[in-house]
């Protein structure tokens, strides 16, 4: 066996293209999921019978299905459904902003039941409404607490990603597959890509770790 | 009748336990009225009765004559508007102060006046600041409230309280979470609002508070109103024999001869 990566470099840009849709389809799901994650959780939260109810089950629903089997669903049976059209980067997108907000709600919700009663009863004793005391008081302390899950999350959706490759979008891995075929040089393309995705990984989580920390040292738990 | 508070035949159930069993209570404006009585006896429901932190099951709550919420088949109905707005004209201090940990303590004192109240920064800055000098800590102004000891935590959310212009404050054993040698600072804040001719309605054990500060004190027991007077005549000469036991029980406090 002889390494030859020669064939992968020259072709280099194919897999750093790639690389910047993955990094789209990871930041598009994350600005649609976050938001949409927050909805849910507060709907789940709610008193509302119904409303909580119906977030539970979308929550729940996401989190215990195959991501693969989501995105199969949305790309080749919603359009039987509904008369859209469905590319597959609109596809990744919608798979992963839901797939990503159930997780992303969980998280909310953890955070926000992790604040002290005494908080909300002081912003409602001086007159706030439910929607200001979380925008005001709640939520800007939850969050910060729930940023190292949150960053989990992310790489955790990072990974997933490599799932849109089967719909064709092209994504790093899609690039990867498509260069290993075209070069018939598969040791080093998937080498070389599984080492882009480690790399990246690898500077995202040591800044996770990095932010967590710093939670700690500014001692987010003692502040009350 | 200058009333700034009237409750009539208040009632409040936790599912099968009624806590308030037919208060009826009335406040002047200016008036410190005192609320004693064991734990569990209903006092401090009924304080978070009048400002609707606690829905009453039954009765009427009047501010300034003008009943809260609207009268619907027999029962009253409340809309959450109405009462969001009712609360930022009563002012309330918690056992616990209830400070927001990721705002300075001006920031803490701003809050309600901008997001509530949609007052100016500049506005509520200067608000705050002067509210800050009356509980006397105006050099806390940049600190978190994490950097404060309990009594100073105290102070600030009395501040706090004070700078939405409240007509009525209420104080629910707001030294009770606090070292001895802290209570006192706190104590003398609340004197001095009583002087300054705040209306005020406290829930507390300071029996001392009641005694040199009340002008009415009010003795609940079971869910309602046992006793009531000047805390000179009910806390010297009890009428019943709860409210001598209960006063018994306190026998740690020295009351002046």
């Amino acid at each position: 066996m002889e390494w030859n990566f020669w064939a992968v470099l020259s072709d280099f840009d194919l897999l750093l293209l790639g690389l910047v849709n993955t990094l789209k389809v990871t930041a598009l799901a994350l600005t649609f999921g976050v938001p949409l994650g927050l909805c849910l959780a507060v709907l789940r939260l709610s008193t509302l019978r119904p409303a909580s109810a119906v977030a539970a089950f979308i929550i729940e629903f996401f989190r215990t299905t195959p991501p693969l089997v989501q995105l199969f669903w949305f790309f080749f049976a919603l359009p039987i459904l509904i008369d859209v059209r469905m590319t597959p980067f609109i596809a990744s997108i919608v798979t992963f902003s839901i797939q990503s907000s159930a997780f992303f709600a969980e998280i909310f919700r953890g955070g926000i039941q992790s604040i002290d009663k005494g908080q909300w009863e002081g912003g409602k004793a001086m007159g706030m409404t439910y929607a200001q005391s979380m925008r005001r008081i709640i939520l800007p302390q939850a969050v910060r607490r729930m940023i190292p899950a949150f960053m989990e999350r992310a790489i955790e959706l990072l990974k997933t990603t490599t799932l849109v490759s089967t719909v064709a979008y092209t994504d790093l891995m899609f690039q990867a597959n498509d260069l290993a075929q075209k070069t018939f040089r598969p040791l080093e393309v998937y080498t070389v890509v599984a080492l882009m995705y480690f790399v990246l990984i690898f500077v995202l989580s040591q800044l996770s770790i990095r932010v967590e920390h710093r939670l700690a040292k500014s001692g987010d738990s003692t502040l009350r | 009748m200058n009333d700034m508070l009237r409750i009539d035949n208040l009632h409040k159930r936790f599912g099968d336990l009624t806590v308030l069993a037919g208060i009826d209570m009335r406040v002047a404006a200016g008036e410190t009225v005192v609320l004693l009585g064991s734990s569990g006896c209903g006092k401090s429901t009924l304080l978070r009765c009048i400002n609707f932190m606690e829905t009453p099951s039954a009765g009427r709550i009047y501010l300034h004559g003008r009943l809260v919420g609207e009268q619907r088949n027999g029962g009253m109905r409340y809309r959450e508007r109405e009462l969001c707005k009712l609360r930022t004209r009563i002012g309330m201090v918690f056992q616990h102060f209830n400070l927001f940990p990721h705002m300075t303590v001006l920031q803490n004192i701003m809050e309600g006046q901008v997001t509530v109240l949609k007052r100016g920064a500049s506005e509520a800055a200067n608000k705050a600041r002067e509210q800050l000098a009356r509980v006397g800590l105006s050099d806390k102004a940049s600190e978190y409230p994490a950097r404060l000891s309990g009594g100073q935590k105290q102070r600030v959310a009395i501040a706090r309280a004070l700078a939405m212009d409240p007509d009525i404050m209420l104080f629910d054993e707001v030294t009770s979470a606090l070292d001895p040698e802290l209570v006192g600072e706190v104590l003398k804040t609340m004197r001095q609002l009583t002087e300054e001719g705040m209306t005020m309605v406290v829930v507390t054990h300071e029996l001392g508070f009641a005694y040199h500060v009340a002008n009415r004190v009010l003795f609940l027991d079971q869910g309602v109103i046992l006793e009531q007077g000047e805390p000179q005549q009910v806390l010297k000469q009890p009428a019943t024999q709860r409210m001598r036991e209960f006063l018994d029980g306190h026998s740690l406090f020295k009351l002046p001869d």
